[in-house]
C-alpha cells in the first residue's frame, strides 16, 4: 500500500509514543500517507489505521476533521485561501474570488486539466500578512494581490 | 469524603465524584443527553449545565469534579437559563417530525424540550440534513435527528470493544457514521438503540409497529445463553412487539445481547406449531389435545408394556423451563426409566459417576470484576456469551489478565495475554502442561490421581507463560467454555481445570451452554443410576423418545446419529414451539408447547440464581404451556404426583421451596482418571465446531432479522494457511469435507485463528449436519 520510505517515516512517528499507544501517531502517519498518495482514499486511511492498531473509523474521524487532509482527490496544486475574518477584512475573499474567476472553478473543485484545486481554509495564524494562502499545505504565500496571484499561478503552471 | 451542597441540601460524596453523581445521590435531576453512567464522560451536549458558587460560568455537572464545600444549584434561574439556551441550540437542527418518529413518547429530547424548550423557534435559516447510514438489519437510522451526543460511539468503543461508529467531519458537518459502507456487526449492537436519546437510532425490526404508550411492559428472563438476562417484554394486542433490558446490575447490567433482544421475532414465525399433530398410518393429521395426548400416552404405555421401561427415553433441551424439565424427568422416572438427558450437545459423560451437584460458573457473575487472573478453556466466549465477555472486557481494563487454551483464536475484543492455540486432541496435554508448570511455580505437588499423567507431559512455552501468569495472580478463576463442555474429553479437561484452580486457590466453573443448563442438573434432567445418557440413547436406539424443545438436526452432538435413531424408533414424541421439517419425517406426534413468552417458568442461570417469570401473552393457537401438557400426560399415564394447579407449585416441588439461589445443589466437580483415549482418531484434520450464536436454539434460528446479520452467515470451512496448504485448497475454494458419518461441501476460508491441523466447521446448521459429530477427524479435498 505505502512505500518502504513512507513506512519508515511513519515508524519514526510511532517511536515517539509508548508502544501500546501507537495510535497517537495517527496525524503524522496520515500526513505521510497523503504526501505519498496525493490524497487519502478510504483504503489508505484503512491501511494507516491497521498499521497503527486502531479502528479505521477513528482514523477517518481525524482525516475528516482537519482540512489539510484531503479525503477526496485533489489537483496537482492545492491552493487553500484563508477566508476567516481578519483575512476577509483585508481582501481574503476577493483573493479567493479572483482565483475562482481566473481558474474557472469554485471552492472544492479541480480544474479540468487536473492542475489546480481550490479550498477554503481556516486561519493560518498570519493575519498581519492577509490575504494569505497555502500551496500544497506547505508553502505559505502572503499579501496575495491579484498581481501576485497571477505570478504564483504562472509559476505553478510551468 | 467531600461535602457538597446541592440545591440547599448538604451531602457527603466519595472522593472523585462528579457533580452529576452528587446530584443523583441528592435526588436532584439534572437534564442530560450525552452523560450515561456506564460510559466515559464526553460533556459534549452541554445540557447538564448547573450553577456553581464562585464559578463565573455555568459548568457541566457530568464533567465537573466535586470539591469540598462546593455549592451547586441545578434549578436556579442561572442554571435553567443556561439549560434553556443549550436546548435552543439542540433544537436548531432537529427536525420537527415527532409524529412520525419511532422514538416519540420515549424520547429524552422530546421530554426535556417540554421542560426547557421554547414553543417557537427563532431560527430562520436552513436546517441541516444528514444522510442515513445502513448499519445492518437491526438498527435503523434517521441521522438528521442526531444531536451528536456520541453515546453510540462510546458504546461500541468501550462496551462492545470495537469502535464501529465514529463522529466524522467537523462543526456543523459533524456526523455519526460507521467507516465507509460498513455495518455495525457487534453482537451487542442493539444497545445503541436504547442509548440513543433521540430517534436517530431505532430498532429496525420494531420500526413503526407500535407506540411506547400503547404497549404493556412485562418482566421476563432470556431463554438463550446461560447468563439469564432480565427482560422487559413489550406487548400490544397479545403480541410481543419488542424486548428491552430490565436493569439488573448483578446479571446483565443495563445491556442485552442482540440475541436476547431480537429473538422475539421468531415468536410470530410461520413455522410455529399451533395445533397438536399425530401421524397415523404414515399421514400427519391435526387433532385436538385430548386425542393427541391419549395417542402419546397409549404409545408410551404400550412401549413400556411390550419392551420394558428401559426402552423409553427423554431428551430435553437445556433451554426448557425448570418446570418442564422437572415434570419430564418425573414422568420418565414414573414410567420406570432413568433414560433422561439434557446435555444434548455433549459427548463425554465419564464424569457422571463422580459428579455431585450441578456444574456451574463457580462464582457469582458480578465477581468477575474482582478477578485478576482468568484462564478460559475451550470457548468462543465473545459469541457464546456476549454479556459475560463484556464483563470480562471491563475487568480486563482494570487489570484482569486473561489466558486461553483451545483450538480457536478469533478476536474477543479484549486482551488475551497468553494463548495456547492447540488442536482439540492436544488440549488435554496442553492443560496438563499448565498444571505441571504451575505446580513448580507455586511449589505445590500435583494431586495423586493425575500426577502420573502430568509428569509425563512436556511443558510448552505457551503453557509455561499461562502458568507463570496465573501463579502471579491473587484472585483467579478457570472457566470451561462450551467447546470444552462438548469436547470428547470434557471430564478430563475439567479434572485438570479443577487442579489448576486448586493450585492457585482459585475458582473453577463451567460457563454453561444454555439458559437452564444448571436448572436441568438441579431437577435431575440427567440419567440416574442405571440410566442411559444422550450418547448412549442415540448409539443404541430406543423404542420411544420424548423430545422436548430440541431438533434432531441442530441441537444434538451428532445430527446424523440422532436422525437415524429417531427414524428407527417406534415412537418419537416431539414437544416444541415450532414445526420442524425434519420432525415431519421422524416424529409420530408433535405437541405445540409454549415458548418463554407464553408460559410461566423458571431458569437457573450459570451462577445458580433462580429466576421465575410469568407468561406475557396468551399461547398462540392451541399451544399450551409445556408444564401443563406434561402434567396432563402424567395423569393420563396414571402416575402419581402430577396434580399441580400452578407453575409455581411445580417449581416449589422441584427446588423444595422458592430459593433465590440453589447454592446447596451446585457443585459439579468431577473425579475421573484422565482420558487415555485419543480425542480424535484417523487420518485427516480435527474438527473444531462452534455453535454460531444465531443457530444455537430453535427460537433464534427463526428470527429473521438476526438471520440477516453477519454472524448468521453460512458456515465456512476455516483452516490456517498451513492446513490449507497441506490439504491443497485455496481461500474461497469449494471443498468437500468427509467424516466417518458423511460428506458435506463448504467454501474454504483461510483463517489464522484456527489451530494447526484443525478445520473449524460450525455445528447447528443445515449445511454441516451431514458431518455428524461435532468433534473428530474430517478430511478435506478441493473440488
Amino acid at each position: 500500500m505505502l512505500s518502504q520510505e513512507s513506512l519508515a517515516r511513519i515508524d519514526v512517528e510511532v517511536a515517539k509514543y509508548p508502544p501500546e499507544q501507537k495510535q497517537s501517531a495517527v496525524m503524522g502517519a496520515l500526513r505521510i500517507a497523503q504526501e505519498e498518495k496525493g490524497w487519502l482514499a478510504n483504503e489508505t486511511i484503512d491501511f494507516v489505521a491497521r498499521y497503527l492498531d486502531m479502528a479505521p473509523i477513528a482514523a477517518f474521524e481525524v482525516a475528516s476533521f482537519y482540512n489539510m487532509y484531503d479525503i477526496e482527490p485533489v489537483g496537482k496544486h492545492k491552493i487553500t485561501v484563508c477566508t476567516n475574518l481578519p483575512c476577509a477584512l483585508s481582501g481574503g475573499v476577493h483573493a479567493a474570488e479572483y482565483i475562482k474567476q481566473k481558474l474557472g472553478i469554485d471552492f472544492n473543485e479541480t480544474t479540468a486539466d487536473g492542475k489546480f484545486t481550490l479550498k477554503e481554509g481556516e486561519c493560518m495564524g498570519a493575519c498581519g500578512d492577509a490575504p494569505v494562502l497555502l500551496v500544497n499545505n506547505h508553502r505559505m504565500c502572503s499579501w496575495m494581490t491579484p498581481e501576485k496571484i497571477d505570478q504564483m499561478l504562472a509559476d505553478l503552471d510551468k | 469524603m467531600l461535602e457538597i451542597e446541592i440545591d440547599g441540601k448538604v451531602i457527603q460524596v466519595n472522593d472523585g465524584s462528579t457533580v452529576m453523581d452528587a446530584a443523583t445521590q441528592a435526588g436532584s435531576y439534572v437534564p442530560h443527553f450525552c452523560y450515561h453512567k456506564k460510559l466515559s464522560i464526553a460533556a459534549n451536549c452541554r445540557m447538564c449545565l448547573v450553577q456553581v458558587e464562585k464559578a463565573p460560568k455555568p459548568l457541566p455537572a457530568c464533567a465537573t469534579p466535586v470539591t469540598n464545600g462546593m455549592k451547586v444549584w441545578t434549578h436556579s434561574e442561572a442554571a435553567v437559563k443556561a439549560q434553556k439556551g443549550v436546548m435552543e441550540f439542540l433544537l436548531i437542527n432537529h427536525p420537527l417530525d415527532c409524529p412520525i418518529c419511532d422514538q416519540g413518547g420515549e424520547c429524552q429530547l422530546q421530554d426535556l424540550a417540554v421542560g426547557y424548550g421554547d414553543s417557537s423557534s427563532r431560527y430562520q435559516e436552513e436546517k441541516r440534513v444528514v444522510l442515513n447510514k445502513n448499519l445492518g438489519s437491526l438498527v435503523a437510522t434517521d441521522m438528521t435527528r442526531c444531536i451528536n451526543c456520541t453515546r453510540c460511539v462510546r458504546f461500541t468503543q468501550e462496551i462492545a470493544g470495537e469502535m464501529e461508529l465514529g463522529q466524522a467531519f467537523r462543526g456543523e458537518h459533524a456526523e455519526i457514521m460507521p467507516f465507509v459502507e460498513k455495518t455495525v456487526d457487534s453482537e451487542l449492537s442493539g444497545n445503541i438503540i436504547d442509548l440513543c436519546p433521540v430517534g436517530a437510532l431505532t430498532s429496525k425490526p420494531f420500526r413503526f409497529s407500535a407506540r411506547t404508550w400503547e404497549m404493556s411492559r412485562r418482566k421476563s428472563v432470556s431463554p438463550h445463553d446461560s447468563l439469564g438476562s432480565n427482560l422487559i417484554v413489550q406487548v400490544k394486542h397479545d403480541t410481543v412487539k419488542r424486548v428491552l433490558p430490565l436493569e439488573n446490575e448483578a446479571i446483565n447490567e443495563c445491556w442485552l445481547s442482540d440475541k436476547d433482544r431480537f429473538a422475539y421475532e421468531a415468536l410470530g414465525s410461520d413455522e410455529r406449531l399451533t395445533k397438536p399433530m399425530i401421524r397415523q398410518g404414515g399421514e400427519w393429521q391435526e387433532v385436538d389435545w385430548q386425542t393427541a395426548l391419549e395417542f402419546v400416552a397409549n404409545g408410551l404405555k404400550s412401549t413400556v408394556r411390550e419392551q420394558g421401561a428401559q426402552s423409553v427415553g427423554a431428551l430435553l433441551s437445556p433451554h426448557a423451563t425448570l418446570e418442564e424439565l422437572h415434570l419430564a424427568q418425573k414422568l420418565m422416572r414414573g414410567l420406570g426409566s432413568e433414560n433422561i438427558d439434557s446435555r444434548l450437545r455433549q459427548a463425554d459423560f465419564s464424569g457422571d459417576a463422580s459428579r455431585s451437584g450441578a456444574p456451574w460458573l463457580g462464582m457469582p457473575i458480578a465477581e468477575v470484576a474482582s478477578l485478576n487472573r482468568l484462564l478460559v478453556v475451550g470457548s468462543f466466549l465473545r459469541k457464546d456469551h456476549p454479556l459475560l465477555a463484556q464483563r470480562v472486557r471491563q475487568a480486563a481494563k482494570r487489570g484482569l489478565r486473561v489466558s486461553y487454551v483451545g483450538p480457536n483464536a478469533e478476536d474477543w475484543l479484549l486482551p488475551v495475554r497468553n494463548r495456547a492455540l492447540v488442536a482439540p486432541g492436544k488440549m488435554l496435554a496442553e492443560l496438563a502442561g499448565v498444571v505441571k508448570a504451575l505446580s513448580l511455580a507455586v511449589s505445590k505437588p500435583v494431586s495423586g490421581a493425575i500426577a502420573d499423567y502430568v509428569a509425563a507431559v512436556a511443558i510448552s512455552p505457551a503453557a509455561q507463560a499461562i502458568a507463570d501468569d496465573l501463579a502471579a495472580g491473587s484472585s483467579a478463576a478457570v472457566w470451561l467454555g462450551n467447546l470444552a463442555a462438548q469436547h470428547p474429553q470434557a471430564a478430563s479437561l475439567q479434572q485438570l481445570a479443577q487442579e489448576i484452580a486448586r493450585l492457585v486457590d482459585g475458582r473453577v466453573g463451567i460457563i454453561g451452554e444454555a439458559a437452564n443448563s444448571v436448572g436441568a442438573h438441579v431437577v435431575g434432567a440427567v440419567p440416574g443410576a442405571g440410566g442411559r445418557n444422550v450418547a448412549d440413547m442415540l448409539d443404541k436406539p430406543l423404542a420411544a423418545y420424548l423430545v422436548l424443545g430440541a431438533e434432531a438436526e441442530f441441537d444434538f452432538a451428532d445430527a446424523v446419529k440422532t436422525r437415524t435413531a429417531f427414524e428407527q424408533a417406534g415412537l418419537v414424541v416431539s414437544l416444541g414451539a415450532f414445526r420442524s421439517v425434519a420432525a415431519l419425517d421422524y416424529a409420530d406426534a408433535m405437541l405445540p408447547i409454549a415458548p418463554f413468552t407464553e408460559t410461566a417458568g423458571t431458569f437457573v442461570n450459570c451462577e445458580g440464581r433462580v429466576q421465575s417469570f410469568y407468561g406475557v401473552v396468551k399461547p398462540l393457537g392451541e399451544t399450551r404451556p409445556g408444564w401443563k401438557v406434561l402434567r396432563v400426560l402424567g395423569n393420563l399415564l396414571g402416575l402419581d404426583g402430577f396434580d399441580f394447579a400452578k407453575a409455581d407449585e411445580v417449581c416449589v416441588e422441584a427446588l423444595g421451596g422458592s430459593p433465590e439461589f440453589v447454592s446447596e445443589r451446585l457443585g459439579g466437580l468431577v473425579d475421573v482418571p484422565l482420558s487415555s483415549q485419543p480425542a480424535a482418531e484417523g487420518k485427516g484434520f480435527e474438527r473444531v465446531a462452534d455453535i454460531p450464536l444465531y443457530f444455537a436454539d430453535p427460537l433464534v434460528r427463526r428470527a429473521p432479522s438476526l438471520q440477516k446479520t453477519k454472524d448468521a452467515a453460512a458456515p465456512l470451512a476455516r483452516m490456517n494457511a498451513a492446513t490449507a496448504a497441506a490439504s491443497g485448497v485455496a481461500d474461497g475454494q469449494l471443498v468437500r469435507l468427509r467424516s466417518a458419518a458423511g460428506v458435506v461441501s463448504l467454501t474454504a476460508r483461510v483463517d489464522e485463528a484456527v489451530a494447526d491441523g484443525c478445520v473449524r466447521v460450525a455445528g447447528a446448521h443445515q449445511s454441516t449436519a451431514g458431518l455428524g459429530p461435532l468433534s473428530g477427524v474430517i478430511s478435506v479435498e478441493g473440488l
